[in-house]
């Protein structure tokens, strides 16, 4: 097994910003991407908030840098405007000169223009227009970015509701350490559609005014859209190349909650496996961790559960946590690969990010999160969880060069 | 990297479920265009009232999951990876349809809660009361080869010692006419057992869910050894990856996802006349249809292959010679896109 698993590059398009340096200017100024849904006609626009990334497809399709006529759904015209950032961030150049893989992740694929084909087809199994169906499947955005990157060595797509992305990374890193890739594009990308609007609003975790994680008075999550993804490279190649590393994958751990489809359990069961999985994989200990990105997506149940889980492996001193939903909203598939990016930024900017939103300690836990930008603290190392339906949790560690 | 199959479980459009030997009461189907899988009594695996909310994907899923690790004297696996090309479709179409129908209004969340692609593998941690490894793969070809890769690297960091590992795809009506339009299905009715003498377009739709529990210690229950699994993403041509075919050894016995699609089926016809040269031959896709995770079927019939030392006659494609059956190769293609070689061994 290879030693340490670098990170050489990071792209990210989410409702507070199109690129790296954007949404960076917009966590140091607490700048949050929450507000009205501008390009879904879902009845529930007015009445609640959403984190859409603001553009339209042919907009980001001018930003993807792929043809108007092309056939795209809005979480591939995402995932490659993220994917080619992250690439050129990395300064890879020439993509086949190592054992390139793509490991990406999706929830809703192409739902988007699936929507599109089923209101029609529904009146008329013959009606319908087949361009709109044939980016249906979560294949289909993989395949899309593999092919405009060139990216031919192992190309597969993970699909665990909101933990997806981060085992995307988890996998990637894998593939590295057991010398089946030298370098692996991962991520995940999802973007906003009817089906998960009406999904989350159905459960009624949907928060009117806002999504507020680990407030006392929060009332369910914010659901947003995006993308991002990270250049993995082994060490082998960052001697080779000199390359410099932005930060490294130190842990990762996957477990299942296996308590309710979609429910966490009250004391955090799974949570508590995947990051004490984390610790063990890094060899760091819970007292090293510098800045929680939490999974925190707002809703009652997660938030406790999470915190609980939090509280038991820190025993009494928890580090300084935040949750950016507030920011960008749940990203569901994309949010591992976003936060991974936040926690990225973190490490580089020596910053911890604030939870917009907050106003009060939950009464079941003994600590509440970081509301204002914090650049006194080393930031070294960094635990980001990812939690989703089906129990399926992932803990990813952060670490600085 | 290598892995012990030490049970396996199939529900298909054979009787792969029940019957002791591999293909003893082949089923033939005539006239048809899809084919759907013989359900089992799903009441002796899990309890009814819960099997009430379960789509059709999910009971096979978690059917074929149970009887699985029944199989392989299993209680708690140290994984579960599941491999699903289009997830659960008859739960996403519900949902689709209720959010028009009802202009997005007083919508019942079951459908949706039930229609994320880790379903399958949640369910069955949510059974077993689970809280080891769990992941899901959704792509296309790949997915069943995915999580089989991940299972084989799982094993072969000490991760875990066994895992419990399946591809599953259902059929449903939407997504039959939906994939006919676009031409994936043959216009003429056929009979599977001729598929792929017809000769024309298309090819002939299915479905099915296989699970494995693998293992890093071979033991009494050992079937056959998996020794090697390989994607290749968009080839070229089928021949720029024969250096690495060619490196998992001269198997035996390559089992071809032949499936009647005049276009598609010359990737193993030239193939036959490259490196599979001169190598007995069998299909499978006659079987149990077209669908992206049907390689996890293939793989079922290659360990029972090896298991009884015998090719099934439906399976054959020319003259099987008999020998000794000790490595087999299945090589899957979907849309000449996401290529697929599986070695499978006697151990």
């Amino acid at each position: 097994m290879s030693d340490r698993v670098f990170i050489t590059g990071a792209g990210i398009i989410s409702s507070i910003g199109f690129t790296y340096e954007e949404v960076v200017s917009s966590l140091e100024s607490s700048r949050s991407g929450i507000g009205r849904l501008m390009h879904i006609d879902s009845v529930y626009k007015d009445e609640i908030p959403f984190a859409e990334v603001n553009a339209s497809n042919n907009e980001l399709k001018e930003l993807a840098q792929v043809p108007g006529s092309g056939i795209f759904s809005r979480t591939s015209l995402l995932g490659l405007i993220a994917a080619r950032q992250a690439l050129a961030h990395s300064g890879t150049e020439n993509i086949t000169e190592y054992r390139t893989g793509l490991i990406s992740a999706t929830t809703v694929g192409g739902m988007d223009r699936t929507e599109k084909f089923f209101s029609k087809f529904l009146k008329d199994k013959n009606h319908g227009r087949l361009r709109d169906v044939i980016t249906h499947d979560m294949g289909d955005s993989t395949e899309k970015i593999a092919e405009a990157c060139g990216i031919r060595d192992y190309v597969t797509t993970i699909s665990t509701a909101c933990s997806s992305s981060a085992n995307a990374i988890l996998l990637g890193s894998r593939l590295i350490e057991n010398r089946m890739l030298d370098r692996a594009l991962v991520g995940g990308a999802d973007a906003l559609t009817l089906f998960t609007i009406n999904g989350f609003n159905s459960l009624m975790i949907l928060d009117r005014n806002g999504c507020r994680p680990f407030d006392n008075d929060r009332n369910g999550l914010t659901l947003g859209e995006g993308a991002a993804y990270l250049v993995l490279e082994s060490e082998e190649v960052i001697n080779k190349t000199g390359k410099k590393a932005i930060g490294t994958v130190a842990g990762y751990g996957n477990a299942c909650d296996a308590f309710h489809q979609t429910a966490s359990s009250p004391d955090g069961n799974g949570a508590f496996i995947s990051m004490n999985k984390a610790f063990m994989k890094s060899g760091i200990t819970p007292d090293k961790i510098d800045y929680i990105n939490a999974h925190g997506t707002g809703t009652k149940n997660n938030d406790l559960s999470e915190g609980k889980a939090v509280e038991r492996l820190f025993a009494g001193s928890v580090p300084p946590i935040s949750s950016t939903k507030s920011f960008t909203g749940h990203t569901l598939g994309a949010a591992g690969a976003i936060e991974a990016v936040f926690s990225i930024m973190a490490i580089e900017r020596q910053c911890i990010w604030p939870n917009p939103g907050f106003k009060t300690r939950m009464s079941e836990l003994g600590f509440a999160p970081v509301t204002e930008l914090n650049r006194e603290m080393s930031v070294r190392n960094v635990l980001s969880n990812s939690f989703g339906f089906g129990g399926n949790n992932t803990s990813l560690i952060f670490s600085k060069c | 990297m290598e892995a012990f199959i030490n049970g396996i479980s199939a529900i298909s459009p054979q009787n792969s479920f029940e019957e002791e030997r591999l293909l003893d009461n082949p089923v033939e189907y005539t006239g048809v265009r899809q084919l759907r899988c013989i359900e089992p009594q799903y009441s002796a695996y899990f309890d009814p009232m819960a099997a009430r909310r379960m789509s059709r994907i999910i009971k096979m899923g978690v059917c074929s999951a149970m009887k699985c690790l029944q199989d392989a004297e299993i209680k708690n696996p140290d994984a579960i990876i599941t491999g699903t090309g289009m997830g659960c479709v008859e739960d996403t179409g519900k949902f689709l349809v209720s959010i028009i129908e009802n202009d997005e209004k007083l919508l019942n969340p079951t459908p949706f809660i039930q229609s994320t692609h880790n379903t399958v593998g949640a369910s069955i941690a949510l059974i077993l009361k689970c809280h080891n490894y769990n992941n899901t793969y959704g792509h296309r070809g790949f997915s069943f080869e995915s999580a089989l890769i991940d299972s084989m690297m799982l094993l072969q960091e000490g991760q875990a010692n066994n895992i419990l590992v399946g591809g599953i795809d259902e059929l449903t009506p939407d997504l039959f006419t939906i994939t006919d339009r676009l031409g994936l299905w043959k216009k003429e009715p056929v009979d599977s057992l001729r598929l792929k003498d017809y000769n024309s377009r298309g090819s002939l739709a299915g479905e099915g869910s296989a699970f494995f529990a693998l293992s890093n210690r071979k033991n009494i229950k050992t079937i056959a050894r998996l020794s090697s699994v390989m994607t290749f993403f968009n080839p070229a041509s089928p021949s720029e990856n024969e250096t690495k075919i060619a490196n998992t050894g001269k198997p035996d016995l390559v089992i071809l996802g032949i499936n009647g699609d005049s276009s598609g089926d010359e990737v193993y016809a030239s193939l036959r006349k490259g490196i599979f040269r001169n190598i007995p031959a069998a299909y499978y896709k006659h079987l149990c249809g077209e669908y992206d995770t049907s390689s996890a079927f293939a793989l079922a019939m290659a360990a029972g292959i090896i298991r009884e030392q015998r090719v099934p006659d439906i399976m054959k494609l020319d003259n099987v010679p008999a020998g000794e059956i000790h490595n087999i190769l299945i090589y899957n293609h979907l849309r000449n896109i996401n290529h697929s070689a599986i070695m499978v061994s006697s151990c």
